[in-house]
């Protein structure tokens, strides 16, 4: 049932999805990819940020994107304590505190879960906005609005962070910390404070990519566990650390993932983007977009 | 001596008498895990809630036996490989008289050999199919699922008598719309229909605008879907963003999620002209004896626990499951599991849901699933949902209280 118009109907709407998913990632990309902290709460934290969005929206009847914003310097402190939270019990303590702090982590993944089901529920919630539920007309081709939502903010948010990381002080900081950490003690910088600096950054970014989550699709209290995967799957396949990379390799997945679920069938989709993350770690384990160590 | 062995045997009496005065008052324990969190746990935590109200109505009414009913419960967590452990726990270490099953297929799947191992009689809750390799004589599964292909034929019936020849078929990858996709098949086959489209979507799938642009392009009659709460929101939002084709005369079928409170208020007039499968609404032929006394309970209960705020879906059958126990408790005056099973299989059961028969597979012995089409349904109301006429009975013809509109498109106006 090949037919070309499907076919590019499904490649516009896979870039669309795939820049969604660049936008849940790239706070994964600073935290996993920058600092090597293994965070994999980071969907948790998503979660959270989408129910504090449908908090804002449904008693206060504020525009998704614009309470995303407004949680966005919440969400910078919460980072920052997350991570001295996580310095000060594992990472400090030496050599096996990766393994130790993914538990940490999952931890953390599992508080905010039981958090959220007190507070809102176990049902799924969802926003209102002009741009939900609503398609924009190309000829044959209908494109959802809340996805071409999601374009633009992704994209905002990449060129963002990468001007961020490549011409402010803090930010060139931040990509030193990640290539060298002793040689930056050396030059009389603390590491550990710029570490929770970028990672106040990576989970201040979440604040709007938990608004875009709600308004692509309804949020349930264990919606992060989907996310995993798929926001490791992204940072990996970039090559850690390369927020150009995360938009490019999130892309590709989401074209991926829609034309295989678009032509040859819904089943097949998870299995291929994930045969191409291992295919990529094949030939450059690097990632696509990282540099050779 | 022979003092001394009066002395002792009216000791032994009295003690005796004492024993049996306190087993009198030790309550009657029914255990059960149910999902709390997890995917299911929507559904889960109406369904508890329902028991709970017969919980306490049946002990207010002086209990079962002359003892309390209490309930031992825990937290599945919507998983399978949690629910074998909780259940030997509740028969070793618990002990309890009686085991209901968690709330659907998934989690009671696995229980299955272990019950019928120990012999135990167990209360279905909601599960599709899950006795019918098994075929444990002690399983009654309260859902009003009836025989395997009912379901199915109820939707596709309506499809060819409204003019459908061609269906299509969207369905989540786990066990129980894998079923309702298989039965549909054969259904298809045997009403002389086509299958123009037929897949399978993974469970984690975020966005359903790429299936649906190829669904439509199929250029189906009737769309089947047979879809979990998540993906149900998913697929109605695509279908009012993409359009689905003014062909379709029939829509919907087996969505799960459809039936919960939050999610139609979320939804809201997206639901519109969607036809699909429920198990209780507020029309004027679903009210029996009780119905209006327990949803008045069940309205306020339901608010303070956060739990959804209409449970028709699962709440009454909880209730029922209850009422049933305690007619055959009634009946036989024992916790005798044989004995309770045969008054059970026997006899019909008269609830707030209606009246009960069990066929030898365990299952109801008539389907009571209605199709219903959701109408005139406007956005973030949830009270709406609670006047007749909103969601018009097609199906059974014996609850009927509308005719269908027809194609989709002109019944989402």
């Amino acid at each position: 049932m090949f037919s070309f118009e499907l076919l590019l109907d499904a490649v516009v709407i896979g870039v669309l999805l795939g820049c969604f998913y660049a936008a849940v990632s790239l706070g994964l990309s600073i935290a996993f990819g920058l600092l090597d902290v293994p965070h994999v709460a980071h969907p948790a934290f998503l979660v959270l940020a989408a129910y504090a969005v449908y908090f804002l929206n449904e008693y206060y009847g504020v525009d998704p994107l614009l309470a995303g914003l407004m949680i966005t310097p919440l969400f910078f402190l919460f980072g920052l304590v997350a991570y001295r939270l996580y310095y000060e019990t594992f990472e400090k303590r030496g050599s096996d505190a990766g393994v130790r702090g993914i538990a940490f982590f999952f931890g953390i993944a599992f508080i905010i879960e039981v958090l959220i089901i007190l507070q809102f529920g176990v049902d799924q919630r969802s926003v209102t906005a002009d741009y939900v539920g609503k398609a924009w007309r190309l000829g044959d081709m209908r494109i959802p609005f809340r996805l071409v939502v999601a374009f633009v903010v992704a994209v905002g948010l990449t060129v963002l962070l990468t001007l961020y990381l490549s011409r402010t002080f803090m930010g060139r900081a931040i990509r030193a910390v990640a290539q060298d950490q002793e040689a930056l003690r050396l030059m009389g910088a603390n590491p550990i404070r710029i570490k929770q600096w970028a990672f106040g950054i990576a989970t201040a970014v979440l604040g709007i990519a938990g608004a875009l989550l709600i308004i692509v699709a309804p949020v349930e209290p264990t919606l992060d566990r989907a996310y995993i995967g798929r926001t490791f799957c992204v940072v990996v396949m970039a090559g850690l650390g390369s927020m150009s990379g995360t938009l490019v390799a999130a892309i590709i997945l989401g074209v991926a993932e829609t034309v295989v679920l678009t032509l040859f069938g819904a089943s097949w989709a998870p299995a291929i983007s994930f045969a191409m993350l291992l295919g990529v770690l094949a030939v450059r384990p690097q990632g696509l977009f990282g540099r050779r160590s | 001596m022979k003092r001394r062995t009066l002395l002792g045997g009216t000791v032994a009496a009295a003690l005796l008498g004492l024993a049996s005065a306190a087993l009198a008052q030790q309550p009657i324990k029914i255990g059960m895990s149910m999902a709390q969190t997890g995917g299911l746990a929507g559904g889960g935590k109406a369904s508890l809630l329902g028991i709970e109200v017969w919980r306490d109505d049946v002990n207010a009414r002086g209990g079962l036996l002359g003892r309390k009913v209490e309930l031992v419960v825990y937290d599945d967590k919507s998983s399978a490989s949690e629910t074998p452990a909780i259940y030997s726990k509740l028969l070793d270490v618990d002990k309890v008289d009686i085991l209901f099953a968690p709330y659907a297929t998934v989690p009671t799947a696995p229980l299955m050999p272990l019950v019928k191992q120990r012999g135990m009689l167990l209360i279905g809750n909601f599960s599709f199919q899950v006795n019918s390799k098994v075929g444990h004589d002690m399983w009654f599964n309260n859902a009003p699922w009836g025989p395997a292909d009912s379901w199915a034929s109820s939707f596709l019936d309506l499809g060819q008598k409204a003019g459908g020849k061609t269906i299509a078929l969207l369905a989540a990858d786990q066990e129980f719309a894998q079923n309702l996709a298989k039965t549909a098949r054969e259904v298809a086959t045997k009403l002389g229909m086509q299958v123009v489209f037929d897949q399978a979507y993974p469970p984690s799938t975020v966005e359903f605008s790429g299936i649906l642009r190829a669904l439509k392009a199929a250029k189906p009659d009737i769309v089947y879907v047979a879809s979990y709460p998540p993906d149900s929101a998913g697929i109605l939002r695509a279908v009012n963003e993409i359009g689905i084709g003014d062909n379709v005369k029939l829509f919907g079928g087996g969505m799960v999620g459809l039936q919960f409170g939050t999610v139609m208020e979320n939804l809201g007039s997206l639901l519109n002209g969607v036809v699909n499968y429920n198990t209780w609404l507020p029309e004027p032929a679903m009210y029996h004896e009780g119905t209006k006394a327990f949803f008045e309970t069940y309205t306020k209960r339901a608010v303070e626990a956060k739990v959804d705020p209409l449970g028709y879906y699962l709440a009454p059958y909880g209730y029922a499951s209850g009422q049933m126990i305690e007619q055959a408790i009634k009946a036989v005056g024992s916790l005798d599991q044989k004995a309770l099973a045969k008054y059970l299989r026997e006899n019909t059961h008269k609830t707030i849901v209606g009246s009960i028969t069990f066929s030898a597979d365990g299952e109801w012995k008539e389907s009571g699933v209605v199709q219903a089409q959701f109408r005139g349904i406007k956005d973030k109301n949830i009270e709406q949902f609670r006047s007749p006429g909103k969601q018009v009975i097609l199906f059974p013809a014996k609850l009927k209280s509308g005719d269908l509109i027809t194609p989709f498109e002109a019944a989402r106006k």
